[in-house]
């Protein structure tokens, strides 16, 4: 009997080393409801100040409009929303880690920062050219679509659930490119609602 | 079930030791350093069991400079992921035969 004990201990711990080794934990739910909290804000801002009057800038691509100031503006209320976000997750993940007695900049944190970086910088790159050429309503759904698939291939190395948050956001972004007139509201709902979706059921299912 | 004792590695009895090969067995390779923080453990402590797996051939060292500063880092060799597998197979065995 204490025999059989200390083997399904040695397996207990296999398998923990193998996913502390390998997978980022120390991601908080807080950090998703905080960041969809931003991105709701932030969308709200973006309805009231810009979209109300003039929405044909948004999807004109025979006239090649300038980049106003209104678009200007704009794209600081984006990167403001995307720092929050960004700088809330570090700092929550940071606090966490800390709790576990781990490290953050661990190997399995660099794999998960390294695979996102792919599909982010390619979009990021990608968003350039669009805004580039005026093309200003596919922006929220190419910044949907290349999260989305930047979370599918950051999966394997944190929590499994992060796969299905990237695959809603990766439809929801198609969704918004077909209705672009729509893409706002695909934007508010794939960074906004989904992030405090997903930031409750991870809160609920590991911070408990 | 003696049978499956003999499987048993005597090299994994100890609870660092399955610990390195643990994680070993998913990462290409892994730096001391971050080795020593996954095990908590001291770096003389951890030194030696790595020296004694190492003796095995269960594990390579890869000795480098990174920035003037000495970065060794470690991978599972051939015979280590077989004598790894085989111990997990045992350990598997043997709770399986006791219930």
């Amino acid at each position: 009997m204490k025999a059989e004990d200390k083997y399904i201990k040695d397996i207990t711990e296999i398998r923990s080393m193998m996913e502390r080794s390998t997978k980022f934990i120390s991601l908080s739910g807080l950090s998703g409801i905080m960041a969809g909290i931003y991105a709701l804000v932030g969308a709200y801002i973006a309805h009231r100040l810009f979209f109300t009057e003039n929405n044909s800038m948004l999807f004109n691509t025979i006239d090649r409009p300038e980049i106003t100031s209104e678009m200007e503006n704009l794209i600081i209320l984006a990167l403001v929303i995307l720092l929050l976000a960004v700088g809330t997750a570090v700092a929550l993940s940071l606090k966490k880690s800390k709790k576990d007695g781990e490290k953050l900049w661990n190997p399995a944190a660099r794999r998960v920062v390294v695979n996102m970086a792919i599909p982010l910088v390619s979009g990021g790159i990608f968003i350039l050219i669009l805004i580039s050429k005026g093309l200003f309503g596919f922006l929220a759904p190419a910044t949907l679509l290349f999260y989305g698939l930047a979370l599918v291939n950051a999966s394997k190395f944190t929590f499994e659930e992060i796969r299905s948050l990237g695959i809603v956001q990766i439809v929801l972004g198609l969704l918004a490119f077909y209705f672009i007139e729509f893409g706002l509201i695909f934007w508010a709902l794939g960074f906004g609602l989904m992030h405090i979706v997903y930031g409750i059921v991870m809160h609920l299912k590991y911070e408990k | 079930m003696k049978m499956f004792l003999e499987d048993l590695h005597k090299a994994f009895e100890s609870r660092v030791r399955l610990g390195i090969m643990s994680a070993l067995a998913v990462n290409d390779t892994l730096e001391f350093t971050v080795l020593k923080e996954y095990l908590d453990v001291t770096d003389g402590n951890l030194a030696s069991h790595l020296k004694a797996l190492e003796k095995e051939s269960f594990i390579e060292v890869n000795k480098s400079f990174v920035d003037r500063k000495p970065n060794t880092k470690y991978s599972m060799t051939k015979e280590g992921k077989i004598a790894f597998e085989e111990h997990i197979t045992a350990l598997e065995k043997l709770i399986k035969s006791q219930k």
